[in-house]
């Protein structure tokens, strides 16, 4: 194993991308190198988090994720508890804030959230003790999800900065799509986003993005392609006429992935709509696809967010109720 | 010093229990009906204004008198407030009609009327008698109440606006529901002015708007909050001009928050249509940046806009299309504020800042001080026909005395409303009132209100 960096994260939670700065979340991805070692070796335990308690508080129903942290925190040595909130206490009427008291009560050292509600995850960690997650709220953040996205990326490319990364597909619904944006700019990439137009959210091009409704033409010239899981739970009414019509026009089919560089490289948050944001055989390209890299990379990402927000448990006073 | 002299800076030695006449001298009377605004005095007597203007107390007063310094502060009608939520009956643990009615009378507020929205809904007579009973027996604001429009608020069938209009309802209105379709909301405008009454739209086309939402822009997107467009309200109120113009109804669209919406209303009235508007202070002294970081203490309905926008509603009520300030009380308990963004309660409470957040608007030099207590006072009881709201001899003596200039920071904790969700909180603010009169009854009396108006209410 690499000697353990010596990055010092100085926040307390890890809530967003929004508002890091490129020294953090470097600092994230050198520790997130060391960890994909780690797991590369017959024994894969870690001690770091001995004798830590850490919750995956998952009100929205998730398997990856929880999977990918559960395992992380297992790796690092930590006691991990999973509560899947959306099939109990919620349904007897308990408040985000109740079951927050509830859990704080028992002294856990890092909380990871899932929430379907924008800004919950905020308002829980305002309420606990310990170090929280987000793990996904809402349409708003994902930020493991996009340090694991470009611990993958810079795996693959050597960097981050001067890329062009094209995220593609449904954007106004995706978290995912938000916590990559502010990640690559902070970083220096060039990013655009690429959807029909009732799937881009208003003045997303205030994010620091070019926008584009045209997908050859948005995929000209780019280095990475993101592409996004049409969320169909998620949306209200109609936003596109049928699948069919929108794997015609927003599907990364060979065709589409010609007019990018050539040494393009496909990505995909997971889990992936087969033949209606992405064709087959596109995603199973094991010269052009990174899914399932990013998965493994993951694994390491959570690891080492775990790892540097419990590093900090130890303070006086910290876990007092 | 004779019994009843008048004390320069302070108040007069009182007897309370034995007078029957209150005298107000050294005020600076303002009526903005008539746009009086001079100083003078004025003198209550039985509950009502006997008389004002210069000069007009003895030399020396008789017995039965006392006499008030107002220490040359302002001293108008007091506030009529076209759009409160009350929660009672229902919700009282939220707010009642009687903390309410002292929270109204605190922020200056004479007569307030409340929306439809309780549990059970205000669509029947019944109802309304039960309001006007409960407001008689409070005996602080005088509250009166809109019927809704629909039976149950459910936007579909009329309800017995005459009946209710003879038991007292002020105006129809389906609360903080659009009336959504186009038919009964022809029909209701129709019917109701048979009857004189008003229609008053929360307009915000509903298929385009979103309880869990918030302004739609920038700021929605980075939280990933749905976003509602300003669009969503100039789409409903244009309609519902075209249907003002078909039914020659009286319309009132509440609480305006876009300059789409604000010229809509403008030119209808250049057209000469029946139309008039309000807002509430969080639209001109806020924008959708208040939100932050999902503070749902900024969470209203129709949320809080650009600053495009709200610099719009100031320029509306600068050159008089915005007709009215209402306080748009909505109070809401912890439980319904502390949650995440898309399931917290929308709505502030706004009893107690109405006064001193339009007074800003003076201060910023936007609106007169005349021009700004018509909007609060005059302008809207003449929309709803409330004989209120202005100066007269012989009409109820509803006061408020103000100092205009007091410098004060908003502190919820100390608010009699029930409920204290304000984004306001802490905000510095000039300007207060002092005392507020209600039938000739001394009501509220801040710390700064002369003796003698302390003692009255203390008394009461």
């Amino acid at each position: 194993m690499t000697a353990r960096p010596e990055f010092r994260f100085p926040h307390r939670h890890l809530l967003g991308i929004e508002g890091l700065g490129p020294d953090e979340i470097t600092g994230l991805i050198d520790l997130s190198e060391s960890y994909v070692e780690q797991n590369r070796r017959p024994d894969k335990k870690g001690s770091v988090l001995r004798g830590r308690t850490q919750i995956n508080l998952f009100f929205e129903t998730s398997t990856r994720t929880s999977t990918s942290f559960e395992l992380a925190g297992k790796r690092l040595g930590a006691d991990v508890l999973n509560m899947a909130v959306a099939s109990s206490a919620i349904k007897k009427g308990e408040t985000l804030i109740d079951t927050a008291m509830t859990l704080n009560a028992m002294h856990p050292d890092v909380l990871v959230v899932r929430h379907p509600d924008s800004g919950a995850v905020k308002l829980l960690s305002e309420k606990v003790n310990c170090s929280v997650i987000n793990a996904g709220d809402g349409t708003h953040e994902h930020p493991t999800q996009a340090l694991l996205d470009a611990l993958t990326i810079r795996r693959n490319k050597g960097r981050i900065g001067g890329l062009l990364v094209v995220i593609c597909g449904d954007v106004a619904h995706s978290r995912v799509a938000r916590s990559n944006i502010h990640l690559l700019n902070a970083m220096g990439a060039r990013v655009r986003v690429v959807a029909p137009p009732t799937l881009l959210p208003a003045e997303i091009e205030r994010l620091g993005v070019e926008a584009f409704t045209d997908m050859k033409k948005g995929l000209e010239g780019a280095d990475i392609i993101m592409m996004l899981r049409l969320q169909t739970e998620r949306m209200r009414g109609s936003f596109v006429p049928s699948i069919r019509e929108y794997f015609h026009f927003f599907g990364l089919d060979y065709a589409k992935l010609a007019l990018a560089k050539p040494d393009a490289l496909i990505m995909h948050p997971g889990p992936m709509n087969r033949g209606v944001e992405i064709d087959s055989e596109v995603a199973d390209d094991i010269d052009r696809s990174l899914i399932r890299q990013q998965v493994e990379m993951g694994v390491a990402v959570r690891m080492a967010c775990l790892d540097m927000l419990s590093s900090r448990v130890a303070e006086p006073g910290r876990n007092q109720p | 010093m004779p019994r009843h002299a008048v004390q320069p800076g302070g108040g007069a030695r009182t007897q309370p229990a034995v007078s029957r006449i209150l005298a107000f001298a050294n005020v600076r009377l303002i009526d903005p009906a008539t746009k009086l605004d001079s100083m003078g005095e004025l003198v209550v007597a039985d509950g009502l204004i006997a008389d004002f203007g210069q000069n007009i107390l003895p030399q020396q007063p008789p017995s039965h008198m006392t006499v008030v310094d107002g220490g040359g502060q302002v001293l108008a009608p007091a506030l009529v407030d076209m759009r409160v939520q009350l929660r009672e009956p229902g919700e009282e643990h939220k707010e009642n009609m009687e903390s309410g009615g002292a929270a109204a009378v605190a922020g200056g507020i004479g007569t307030m009327v409340q929306l439809p929205n309780t549990s059970p809904i205000i669509d029947d007579v019944s109802l309304v008698q039960f309001i006007e009973r409960r407001s008689r027996t409070i005996g602080l604001a005088d509250i009166r109440v809109y019927g809704a429009a629909t039976k149950s608020l459910s936007g579909n069938e009329l309800t017995e606006m005459g009946l209710m209009s003879e038991a007292g309802a002020v105006g129809f209105t389906d609360g903080e529901r659009t009336i959504a379709n186009a038919l009964v909301m022809r029909r209701a405008l129709s019917y109701a002015k048979t009857f004189g009454q008003l229609i008053v739209q929360h307009a915000e086309e509903p298929s385009l708007g979103t309880e869990a939402g918030m302004n739609e822009g920038e700021i929605a997107t980075r939280l990933g909050v749905p976003g509602i467009p300003a669009a969503a309200e100039v789409i409903m109120i244009e309609r519902d001009l075209r249907l003002v113009e078909l039914t020659g109804g009286r319309y009132h669209a509440a609480h305006v928050s876009t300059a789409a919406a604000i010229e809509a209303i403008r030119q209808a009235k250049r057209r000469g249509l029946d139309v008039s508007c309000d807002t509430a202070p969080p639209y001109f002294a806020l924008n959708e940046t208040a939100v932050g970081d999902y503070r749902t203490f900024a969470k209203l309905s129709p949320p809080l806009r650009s600053e495009w926008d709200r610099r719009a509603v100031v320029e509306g009520l600068a050159d008089g299309t915005i007709d009215a300030i209402a306080s748009d009380h909505a109070p809401h308990d912890q439980d319904s504020k502390r949650l995440p963004f898309a399931q917290a309660a929308a709505g502030i409470i706004g009893l107690e800042t109405l006064l001193p957040l339009t007074l800003e608007l003076v201060h910023n030099k936007h609106l007169g001080l005349g021009q700004a207590l018509a909007k609060l006072t005059c302008n809207p009881a003449l929309r709803l026909g409330l004989a209120k709201g202005r100066l007269g001899r012989g009409a109820s003596a509803d006061l408020v005395l103000i100092d205009p200039d007091r410098p004060h920071r908003i502190d919820v904790a100390g608010f009699k409303s029930k409920s204290k969700n304000s984004p306001f909180d802490g905000r510095p603010t000039e300007g207060m009132a002092l005392a507020t009169l209600v039938g000739g009854r001394v009501v509220h009396a801040a710390s700064g209100a002369p003796t003698a108006l302390r003692e009255l209410a203390a008394s009461r």
